[in-house]
């Protein structure tokens, strides 16, 4: 893993051109329902893509895919330009893509250094470590840290995350993913339970995130917030890329029009139900 | 904590609050113990009562001996509660593979005329075989609760009954007799540093499995899978091997259980072990775990497996029907979850 405190984004060996993760010509059905059609997809290092689409777009599959939770049919998969196949999610994650799931996949009897190290647990030095010994003091000396770079607090280290309010739950389960991601981090619906101002500090999460030269993928159905954070922002519509905004020359309309079809006048009944 | 972080007055209030968790924390767990407080009351309640009756070497040495079999199932059930599972067959586990050692040692160890010459070699056979036995019957609980994605409940309740009727099966509905004495006195009443040899092997088991669960790798997946198995799958952790594991210490310490059982009173227990699965749920349960999983310690279990035991024995002693004691470890069952409930509520409230 890298430093923690390490703020500045590490040079990409790939150079800076070539794209974190991209995805060409990705199609999937499920039987006879197409879910996504011939969709492509690319990140650059410290970008921030926002994910827009109305219900059944094809945004959870396409994540799923770029998560390895979903094979594709057909199109592939570079990460820094090498061609990658994903059998399941650890795959993704050691090639250096993290994923947040929408349930944020915490263990809730578990402190937040636990949650942030879970599977990947530093040991003591030694023969006890061997043993399987955890080192639990400097798992939570590095969360804490890493937290700190986040700007992130959370209220107590060593209490259960149940007892965390929806908005720090979201906060660890963000932080698990930006400590280990190298290449990009992909967020499915981060915003979708929160309030104002916990969707404010997940914007924040999101930024540092990107400061520290990680891409980010983003879903998410607030227009304010994904104009907030994204530098670019993908719509789907019916399992296509429908358009590419710029957020800061968009207007909340024009993005609205986008997602519902109603700019092209091609709004059809959604049928895809996959999403 | 590296150099070139400024130390804010937000760092410095962290810290200050992190102080104040601690403590906060520390108190909590004294209270919280208050299950640990009542067994300490219990002991001098009946001391107070009884004298020295009670409080005395000896009778201190026999409640342990009788605790130390149901020390051992508890400690897997532990396990299995914090990784969200349940094992309802251990008694009928125990009972088989305690019949299956009995028969090995019997038909080993040589004729009782010959003053039984394999004794020794038989004995230890024996009890190798009844963990094996023990952890096979684990393992198949954990593959079918794993395969067939059937509830552990509904899978070891079938066991249960399988293991229990093939005891009978095996035995005819009669007992194994005829094991070697030195079964009694090498293992079952040997006198180690003063305590049984039964108690030691008890101990040992308990702190090794309390320290693999607080401290290693091994006990935080533990409570990560009871915790959100699904989480700890997609977090990396081999969740359905994880849980296979568990079943199968379950199922070998029950084997355990059950020679030690034969070696302490010379026969097997075909039809004394039926309650055991209750008896070992609610000790874990009286120690603070959470049948959702994901809570509870082995010191809490040992807490909770001392408390019927201590009844037991002091209600004796004490001159009252010692079948108080189910009514007693009954009620406090219910009144140890309904605390932990409130105080669980209080502290969400607080945060």
């Amino acid at each position: 893993m890298k430093h923690l405190s390490d703020t500045t984004p590490p040079p990409d060996p790939a150079g800076p051109d070539v794209p974190v993760l991209s995805a060409t010509g990705i199609s999937k059905r499920f039987g006879h329902v197409t879910a996504l059609t011939d969709v492509s997809l690319a990140v650059a290092p410290g970008e921030v893509v926002a994910l827009m689409g109305d219900n059944g777009a094809g945004k959870s599959t396409l994540i799923k895919i770029l998560s390895g939770a979903l094979a594709p049919d057909s199109g592939e998969l570079r990460v820094g330009g090498e061609r990658v196949h994903f059998a399941n999610p650890s795959d993704a994650r050691a090639a250096g893509i993290e994923t947040v799931y929408q349930d944020l996949a915490l263990a809730d009897d578990l402190s937040a250094p636990a949650n942030l190290f879970l599977g990947r647990e530093r040991r003591r030095a030694g023969l006890l470590g061997r043993l399987g010994v955890l080192d639990n003091k400097r798992m939570q000396a590095e969360a804490e840290e890493y937290l700190r770079t986040l700007g992130a607090r959370v209220p107590d280290y060593q209490a259960p995350v149940r007892m965390f309010s929806g908005g720090q739950r979201q906060t660890v389960a963000i932080a698990r993913a930006g400590i280990w991601a190298r290449e990009l981090v992909i967020m499915d619906e981060p915003t979708a339970a929160l309030g104002l101002v916990q969707t404010e500090q997940v914007a924040r999460l999101i930024k540092r995130t990107r400061d520290r030269g990680i891409a980010v993928i983003v879903i998410s159905h607030s227009v304010p917030f994904v104009t907030d954070v994204a530098d670019r922002i993908v719509v789907l519509r019916l399992g296509s890329t429908a358009a590419t905004l710029s957020p800061a020359t968009t207007s909340h309309d024009e993005i609205v029009a986008a997602i519902t079809g109603a700019a092209t006048g091609a709004r059809t009944d959604q049928q895809g139900s996959t999403s | 904590m590296t150099a070139h972080v400024p130390t804010s007055t937000v760092g410095a209030d962290a810290s200050g609050s992190d102080t104040a968790n601690r403590l906060r924390r520390a108190v909590a767990a004294l209270t919280s113990n208050w299950v640990f407080l009542a067994l300490v009351v219990l002991v001098l309640a009946f001391s107070v009562q009884a004298g020295e009756t009670f409080f005395n070497a000896d009778n201190f040495r026999n409640i342990l001996f009788n605790a130390s079999g149901t020390i051992l199932l508890a400690v897997g059930t532990a396990y299995l509660i914090i990784g969200g599972q349940l094992d309802l067959s251990i008694g009928s586990v125990l009972v088989f593979s305690q019949v299956i050692a009995a028969k090995t040692i019997v038909a080993v160890g040589g004729s009782a005329e010959s003053g039984y010459p394999n004794a020794g070699a038989a004995i230890a056979l024996g009890i190798a075989v009844s963990v094996a036995v023990g952890a096979a019957w684990g393992l198949l609980n954990g593959v079918l609760v794993t395969r067939l994605k059937i509830p552990s409940f509904i899978i070891t309740l079938g066991t249960l009954g399988m293991g229990l009727g093939l005891a009978q099966v095996i035995t005819k509905g009669t007992d194994v007799t005829g094991l070697p004495p030195q079964m009694v006195t090498d293992i079952g009443m040997r006198q180690v540093l003063g305590l049984p040899l039964p108690v030691w092997i008890a101990a040992v088991v308990a702190v090794v499995a309390g320290l693999v669960l607080a401290r290693t790798e091994f006990g935080r997946y533990t409570y990560a899978i009871g915790s959100n198995a699904e989480g700890a799958r997609r977090s990396g952790i081999k969740v359905t091997r994880h849980q296979i594991v568990l079943f199968t210490m379950m199922g070998a310490l029950a084997g355990l259980a059950g020679v030690l059982d034969v070696a302490r009173f010379t026969t097997t227990q075909v039809s004394g072990h039926s309650a055991d699965n209750l008896v070992a749920i609610a000790a874990v349960i009286i120690g603070g775990a959470s049948l959702f999983g994901g809570r509870g310690t082995i010191f809490g279990t040992a807490v909770g497996v001392m408390i019927p035991a201590v009844l037991n024995n002091g209600l004796v002693i004490v001159n009252v029907q010692p079948f108080w004691q189910t009514v007693a470890i009954g009620a406090i069952l219910i009144v140890a979850v309904a605390i932990d409930d409130i105080k669980r509520r209080q502290q969400l409230r607080a945060s």
